[in-house]
């Protein structure tokens, strides 16, 4: 907990409702809600602040679990409704809870453009690479050739990745987790809260259901040291059991090498902050291949869009004063008709 | 064209006419010159007496080349005025506009008086002292043509020498060239002999006050202001540009210290769902756009009828469907504000009259929706939005009062528990704390506002939703009678055909016919006083730009067989056609009915 997370004396029941929860069970989705609501205590802000704002989908069902103000919007435009709140409402801390059919099909736009601008916003983009709640078609993140229900001949959509699409928004922070990492969630749950600007952090989360073990090799107890690469800002791009595997950069291409063979001071060090192309380079790394970054890819200092909004009116008000209508109608060209 | 029209009608305005305008300009932003698809028009009607129309058929028509005429040549009175730029009149621009021969040798004009006069030739000769380029001092021709008329009709200079000095203020070069065009125009007039006599128009008898002109637009726009000022709210415009309906953002965009938030999202979706969030905030939340914008937002509509928290809605039709007649205008958006969602979701709409009227209408949109917290739809349209008026401004105590209370008390709180009288949910700002709730586009449980799939509570909810709209009927004033209570024929209209309507009925009624017409300015509910209205006339018919929405609601709602009269061609009525298809109803033969 950082110094400006004062105590609100709230718990983790504090952020419960007396709904029950309706995921299927064994969903990924309850594994997050969990964190989300260890983590919310955490922040200092009082309950009464937190908005959450989501769209359509298994995940969007989210609002309904949390004891906090929230709005259960319609298919892909929690970013832009959560945007119409932040910029009205800037004190409140606004979350958006998404998922990859809802964030990346249907809302793709709002996404973007939500990104570029920088509202202040947390995005959790939970991917299950499937839709879940329409019962299992192939998602724009289920990978080429995918067997579903409207795909019976094997998908030919190439995937996104959404946080090539983020970073390619200009998104001032990036990161990724995973719902099966409970204490990395909530360290990135942390960082997105903290983060003044659009925080975008994809949770690899499993549809038990639909689409069971997409993440297996990434979450993995057995095999996850030697596949995800855990990104700590300053520290060297290393992984594998006992670190003995690192990434160094040929040009704009990362190379897997035996940290042996190559000397831990030529080991490329994680930047949050680096040139975008290298959080690029990143986030294309895709298993098996290259091992999976996990945490925070980028974290840059930018102003928010609606501290930008707000402060063109606060000022704009403070130099020529609260505007009144009946002034208003009397500027410009007016004329007296006088009585006959 | 544009610029010198609205200078002749401010000019206007000021020396006390009454006047009503109707700009026409192509939907391409650069339509190639000389071509009728390119012409951009610029009428206006003006007099001592109160004016309703921009005119059915112009008595003057200044035609800066020879598509401009062609264009227009149908639409004028014969013996009108025309007056004519020579210099444009080659043989090229002639078969470029479509003549067979000269217009001005072969007869054509034969019923018209034609005042030939070189106006780029004379623009040129009054700038020979500047040291502009050809292509710019051609530029000034129509300030020139202004200069003319304003002479023609009277108008003093100094209202748009002073425009002209602030418009070009970082140009002086350009504001030198207008002044000296505008000036030799004027002088032209006063010293050639081509014209035998100029008119005086005496000031209108108009009631006194502090006058200002109006567009339709800007008066939505202040309509909104005034709105959120009267309840003590902050405005929140998410819109996404649109013609005819940008000007609104722009308007808007300018006026920070009334703490107005413009949002210009990045498709119409974005903009409601930013002005929906808005509105969950505690912001009077409102989107414009035009029809194509409309089909967008319905699914956003929807999710803020389920949700009941206020929003406005402002569509300045156009023609359509689909991308149709962008510039142009038309009424036919009135089914698609009332239907054009799925599911039950009943929706109050307002329409504006005149491009005045888009102030009030403002006010009253916003005040049903806070009142009520539902969605609202205001509709304007393209001949208001870009018409303009002379308009009485209000003073603050004929403003309505606009009461938007927030909930803050906990105990006994439910996110659906309504008020009994208007049916209304609590409106509560995230932030105060105590009431956290969620709120979402599935189906509400009566009171607790859960998720609810059970069938008798969706039921009711359904028909609670209806009822609360309907119920709005008594809180609305009754629609505007113009003539008798009863008579043999009743004229229905809504929206911004009501000046020529209202025209219309006057010179039927100067001429001794019995008939009244009834303006709607509330679509939905309709005025509790329809009803009876309705039963009191031998005739009904309903005059709309489209082919018979409102026709389609008075004959559901009340059962009688009135008749429409329709016209889909982009621009508004003639108070003449409309006298003559009047006329034919009341003629037509009801023996055997």
């Amino acid at each position: 907990m950082s110094v400006n997370e004062a105590t609100t004396n709230l718990t983790r029941d504090d952020f419960k409702t007396n709904q029950d929860v309706r995921w299927c069970p064994g969903c990924g989705d309850y594994a997050i809600l969990a964190q989300v609501q260890k983590v919310f205590p955490e922040l200092g802000i009082p309950r009464e602040n937190f908005a959450i704002v989501s769209g359509i989908g298994c995940s969007s069902r989210f609002p309904y679990y949390m004891n906090t103000y929230g709005f259960h919007t319609i298919h892909g435009r929690a970013p832009a409704v959560a945007s119409g709140l932040k910029l009205s409402r800037p004190e409140l801390s606004v979350w958006v809870v998404t998922g990859d059919g809802d964030a990346l099909s249907i809302g793709g736009n709002h996404l973007i453009h939500c990104l570029r601008r920088n509202v202040d916003l947390k995005i959790l983009l939970f991917n299950n690479q499937i839709y879940g709640l329409t019962k299992g078609q192939y998602s724009p993140t289920s990978e080429f050739g995918k067997m579903t229900k409207s795909t019976p001949f094997g998908s030919v959509d190439e995937p996104f990745h959404p946080l090539s699409l983020a970073l390619g928004s200009n998104a001032s922070f990036v990161a990724r987790s995973a719902d099966r990492e409970p204490k990395h969630l909530t360290d990135v749950l942390h960082r997105a809260a903290q983060h003044k600007g659009s925080a975008f952090v994809e949770v690899y989360q499993n549809c038990n259901i639909f689409n069971d073990g997409a993440f297996d090799h990434v979450t993995d107890k057995k095999s996850k040291s030697d596949v995800q690469l855990v990104l700590e800002h300053g520290k060297p791009l290393i992984f594998g059991s006992n670190n003995s595997k690192g990434i160094v950069f040929d040009g704009f291409s990362p190379r897997v090498v035996n940290v042996a063979d190559v000397g831990i001071e030529n080991i490329a060090v994680h930047d949050e902050m680096a040139p975008l192309s290298y959080h690029m380079a990143l986030s294309n790394m895709v298993w098996p291949e290259s091992p999976v970054p996990m945490g925070v890819l980028r974290a840059i200092t930018r102003p928010a869009y609606d501290s930008l909004v707000n402060e063109q009116i606060s000022s704009t008000i403070a130099k020529r004063g609260r505007g009144k209508i009946s002034e208003l109608l009397r500027t410009g060209d007016t004329w007296t008709v006088p009585p006959r | 064209m544009q610029l010198t029209g609205s200078q002749f009608t401010s000019t206007t305005a000021l020396v006390g006419n009454d006047l009503a305008t109707l700009p026409d300009f192509p939907a391409e932003i650069r339509a190639p010159a000389g071509t009728l698809a390119g012409v951009s028009g610029f009428q206006v009607q003006f007099g001592s007496s109160e004016i309703f129309t921009p005119g059915d058929r112009p008595d003057v028509l200044v035609a800066m080349n020879p598509a401009a005429l062609k264009k227009e040549l149908g639409d004028l009175a014969r013996g009108a005025t025309i007056i004519i730029n020579s210099d444009a009149f080659d043989a090229r621009s002639i078969e470029k506009a479509g003549f067979v021969g000269d217009p001005l040798e072969d007869g054509t004009l034969e019923s018209f008086r034609v005042f030939k006069v070189p106006l780029t030739t004379m623009t040129h000769r009054s700038l020979e002292a500047t040291s502009l380029s050809k292509k710019d001092k051609d530029r000034s021709k129509n300030f020139f043509a202004l200069g003319l008329m304003y002479w023609l009709y009277g108008r003093p200079l100094e209202h748009s020498l002073r425009w002209i000095e602030r418009k070009f203020a970082k140009t002086p070069e350009y504001a030198e060239s207008n002044s000296l065009a505008l000036k030799a125009g004027y002088n032209f007039g006063v010293t050639t002999e081509i014209f035998t006599s100029n008119y005086t128009v005496p000031e209108a008898s108009i009631e006194p006050g502090l006058y200002r002109q109006i567009t339709g637009n800007q008066a939505t726009a202040f309509g909104f202001i005034a709105a959120a000022e009267l309840s003590g709210l902050d405005l929140f415009l998410g819109s996404y540009p649109i013609t005819p309906a940008s000007d609104i953002l722009h308007e808007l965009s300018r006026y920070k210290h009334f703490g107005v938030r413009t949002f210009q999202a990045e498709d119409e979706i974005a903009a409601i769902g930013a002005a929906l969030g808005a509105a969950f905030g505690g912001h009077i939340g409102l989107t414009t756009t035009s029809g194509p914008g409309v089909c967008l937002k319905s699914e956003a509509i929807n999710l803020a009828i389920m949700v009941e928290l206020p929003l406005v809605v402002a569509n300045i039709q156009r023609g359509g469907p689909s991308t149709g007649l962008p510039t142009k205008t038309e009424q036919a958006d009135l089914l698609q504000a009332l239907y054009g969602r799925n599911g039950e979701s009943p929706i109050p709409i307002i329409a504006a009259a005149t491009p005045s009227d888009c102030f009030f209408a403002a006010i009253e949109a916003v005040r049903i929706a806070v009142k009520y917290m539902t969605p609202v739809f205001f509709l304007s349209d393209g001949y208001i939005a870009n018409g303009a008026e002379p308009w009485k401004l209000p003073e603050d105590k004929d403003l309505p009062t606009i009461s938007a209370r927030f909930r803050t008390e906990a105990e006994g709180f439910f996110p659906y528990l309504r008020d009994p009288a208007t049916l209304a949910r609590p409106w509560v700002r995230p932030g105060t704390p105590g009431l956290e709730h969620r709120i979402g586009g599935l189906e509400k449980a009566e009171k607790s506002g859960n998720v609810s799939y059970d069938s008798f509570n969706h039921e009711k909810m359904v028909r609670l939703r209806a009822d609360k709209i309907a119920g709005i009927a008594s809180d609305i004033p009754d629609a505007e009678l113009h003539g008798d209570e009863s008579g043999d024929i009743l004229l229905i209209g809504w929206g911004g055909t009501f000046g020529a309507l209202r025209a219309a009925t006057k010179s039927m009624r100067q001429a001794g016919v019995k008939i009244s017409h009834l303006h709607l300015r509330h679509l939905n509910p309709l005025p509790k006083n329809v009803a009876t209205v309705i039963r009191s006339f031998g005739k009904i018919c309903v005059a709309e730009l489209n082919l018979g929405q409102l026709l389609k609601i008075i004959r559901s709602e009340f059962l009688v067989d009135a008749i429409g009269i329709n016209k889909v061609q982009g621009q508004p009525f003639r108070v003449s056609e409309l006298v003559e298809r009047i006329s034919a109803i009341l003629n037509q033969d009801t023996v055997g009915e």
